[in-house]
């Protein structure tokens, strides 16, 4: 039963980064119908700048400034540069051009940092495990959990309650009228990117101390990024949210139980290698199975 | 050619080693001692022009880039830091070492070993780090009659039937990394064991050399991910499980990750961990800080071994290069002075392969990891140590020798070996 509630935890904690990643990509296809393959490089970018400035300063403190501000100013200088002309352009330039984005994020950061992963260390106060009555749970994993659920309902107050929210929405369901009565949709399209960015970027800074800060770890995430924003609907953020926790939840479930099941039926060393077969193929099953039933997405967002 | 002749005559006599080689004479009595310094002259001019100028060329692949590109330049190192000690020779012949970079692509290995075969004519190869690439190289290396002495990858496969009399391993045997730390846990008293790796060849091969001399009961084997870096839900999975130990293999970021994950879950002081040297060297040792401390390692060789040859090379490593020393420095050290020894013997030729084996196995350097012989597939007959990451005398955690895991240990594949 406790293990089940900490794989629960490790599901949620898992849920909620990819939330923060999925958010973005999901409001700036939503909104400006761009597919960003990009995106992975700006949670890479927050890691590396507050890996590095934890490094200068020895304060984790004063990282997270350092991440979310070098993670938003790239966003809204990509999305000046090269997204502001893409917009009229088909999905398949649009993949391309941020394809090329990666390969120039990944090279760069090679020249400025090298090939060697970065190690941030966890904030003395955060390191250790907290004891939670039945089993101790670390700490840090805790403050990921908090400050993604707070990130969300932030967000979700930002783009609901607010005159921001407001052209946001407007401008997802119907951006020529938005246009027309007289809002600077393309400074409106740079600070979505940039909040989009903003987003990646904290998940990029809290993963530091977790992972390893390393070159390309922006792919490895965005696949299953990818994964959530269309189970969740594109361009619904809502979407996104319940369809990042279930991914979560079911790729941890799935690597934490399915051993165990399957050992019950068949020979260990077999129902081992099985069980990392399926539960690495999981979410995309997962993602196929929502598609035949609900081709848009459990919460499509615009038509 | 008289002036180049005189001059090579007096740098051929510094160096005694060719008049062992004078060839034949065939000539008649009467004018014998006569012609017989002028054939001699000439042999000694040859091989002192060919010495003087051009030094035995040593071709290196490694793996310079990259997150391993560590170890590949350890080994460069450490092998150019042989070099230099016995003043740009080794085994009195003066060597060259043509170093290039793999990337960790064995088609780039490939690549470079068909370029130093055939432009360069090198004859002796040496430096590559990861099996994969080894596995593309080696053979088409041995093929076309080259020598390769292997400073780091041991892959079974050219282990056991596919052993070959011009591969020599200076390391070890892939598979014997993770047997000795089999052996490691039974002498550390533990009875139960959680085992993880990830889910390719080289991690499927850890699981079974572990399980090969691991005495105890395995409770959890779970193959992760390759490219998996969080490990959350194995973590739990240990602690439900409750096991005396583990045992995990991820080369690389990922076995950082783990070990920091595991520190943070609170267990390393619950259930301690056994690894093999792969996961935990100077380096990562370095990256990974206090969280490393209680960590159980097994090793062929660590710094602290108390042999003057290790202590010279400590030494020397620390002056030149001033950072961590790891277990690829010294066995790129140990390949230096194996290949050293046999040109000794030959006297710098590498084209007779049967002469060059001959030298070879007789192994007659002092390595820095203590004793140090050649089993009958040519993999190393050697001592195993148990060591385990402690904090130092300045509060920075360092890999503290304790004891010997077991002696003259050969590996699981030598008896398919037909040599």
């Amino acid at each position: 039963m406790t293990l089940i509630l900490e794989q629960l935890l490790n599901g949620l904690q898992l849920g909620v980064m990819l939330f923060l990643l999925a958010a973005g990509l999901t409001l700036v296809f939503g909104i400006m119908g761009v597919i960003n393959l990009a995106h992975g490089s700006l949670y890479m970018v927050g890691a590396y700048a507050a890996a590095f400035a934890a490094k200068l300063t020895g304060s984790f403190l004063l990282a997270i400034p350092a991440g979310l501000a070098a993670a938003a100013l790239t966003g809204m200088a990509v999305e000046y540069l090269v997204i502001r002309h893409l917009y009229a352009r088909d999905h398949l330039d649009q993949v391309l051009a941020t394809f090329g984005l990666i390969l120039f994020f990944n090279q760069t950061i090679i020249l400025l940092f090298g090939r060697q992963p970065l190690f941030v260390q966890i904030p003395p106060a955060l390191s250790g495990a907290v004891d939670l009555g039945l089993f101790p749970y670390p700490a840090y994993r805790l403050c990921i959990i908090a400050a993604g659920l707070l990130s969300a309902g932030a967000l979700f107050l930002l783009i609901q309650r607010t005159r921001l929210g407001m052209l946001v929405r407007a401008g997802a369901t119907h951006r020529e009228m938005v246009q027309a009565l007289g809002v600077d949709i393309r400074l409106l399209s740079t600070i979505v990117f940039g909040l989009g960015a903003l987003l990646a970027g904290f998940a990029g800074l809290m993963a530091g101390p977790l992972l390893s800060v390393q070159v390309g770890m922006g792919e490895q995430i965005l696949i299953l990024t990818f994964v959530v924003v269309v189970i969740g609907g594109l361009g619904s953020v809502a979407g996104a949210f319940w369809s990042a926790l279930l991914v979560g939840l079911v790729d941890t479930s799935l690597r934490a139980f399915l051993p165990q099941i399957l050992r019950g039926m068949m020979a260990g060393s077999e129902a081992d290698a099985l069980a990392s077969g399926i539960s690495a193929m999981g979410v995309y099953l997962l993602m196929a199975l929502v598609l035949l039933i609900k081709p848009k997405g459990l919460f499509p967002g615009h038509a | 050619m008289a002036h180049r002749c005189t001059l090579c005559l007096g740098l051929a006599s510094a160096t005694p080693a060719p008049l062992k080689k004078t060839p034949q004479v065939l000539w008649g009595d009467d004018m014998k001692s006569m012609r017989m310094m002028a054939v001699a002259a000439a042999a000694f001019c040859a091989a002192g022009a060919a010495q003087a100028q051009e030094p035995l060329k040593i071709g290196m692949i490694t793996t310079l880039s990259g997150p391993g590109g560590y170890l590949g330049q350890d080994i460069r190192d450490a092998f150019q830091l042989a070099i230099d000690m016995q003043g740009g020779k080794l085994g009195g012949v003066p060597v060259q070492v043509l170093v290039e970079d793999d990337g960790l692509k064995p088609g780039q290995g490939k690549q470079i070993s068909e370029k130093f075969m055939k432009t360069d004519k090198v004859k002796l190869l040496t430096g590559i780090v990861f099996s994969n690439v080894a596995l593309a190289v080696v053979p088409d290396v041995l093929e076309e009659g080259g020598i390769y002495v292997s400073p780091n990858a041991g892959p079974s496969t050219l282990a056991g039937k596919e052993c070959h009399a011009n591969y020599y391993v200076v390391s070890w045997q892939n598979d014997s990394l993770h047997e000795s730390a089999g052996s490691n846990a039974n002498n550390l008293g533990y009875k139960k064991a959680f085992i993880l790796a990830p889910n390719y060849p080289a991690g499927k091969d850890a699981l079974e050399g572990f399980k090969r001399t691991f005495k105890g009961d395995v409770i959890g084997e779970v193959f992760t991910k390759l490219d998996q870096n969080d490990f959350a839900a194995e973590i739990a999975q240990i602690r439900a499980a409750k096991p005396d130990f583990i045992f995990q293999f991820h080369p690389g970021g990922a076995g950082i990750a783990f070990l920091r994950q595991y520190q943070q879950a609170g267990l390393l002081e619950q259930i301690p961990m056994v690894v093999p040297s792969p996961s935990m060297d100077a380096v990562t040792l370095k990256a990974i800080g206090e969280a490393a401390v209680g960590v159980n390692v097994s090793a062929q060789w660590n710094s602290d071994f108390d042999n003057a040859a290790n202590k010279a090379f400590v030494d020397a490593w620390m002056k030149k290069y001033n950072r961590p020393i790891t277990y690829y420095a010294s066995q790129g050290f140990d390949t230096a002075l194996a290949i050293g020894a046999a040109l000794k013997q030959t006297g710098g030729k590498v084209d007779d392969a049967k002469a060059f084996r001959t030298a070879m196995l007789k192994a007659d350097f002092a390595s820095v990891r203590g004793n140090f012989k050649f089993g009958n597939n040519q993999h190393p007959v050697q001592d195993w140590y148990s060591m385990k990451v402690v904090k130092g005398a300045d509060g920075a955690p360092i890999i503290k020798t304790n004891g010997k895991i077991s002696s003259n240990t050969g590996d699981f594949y030598a008896k398919d070996c037909k040599l």
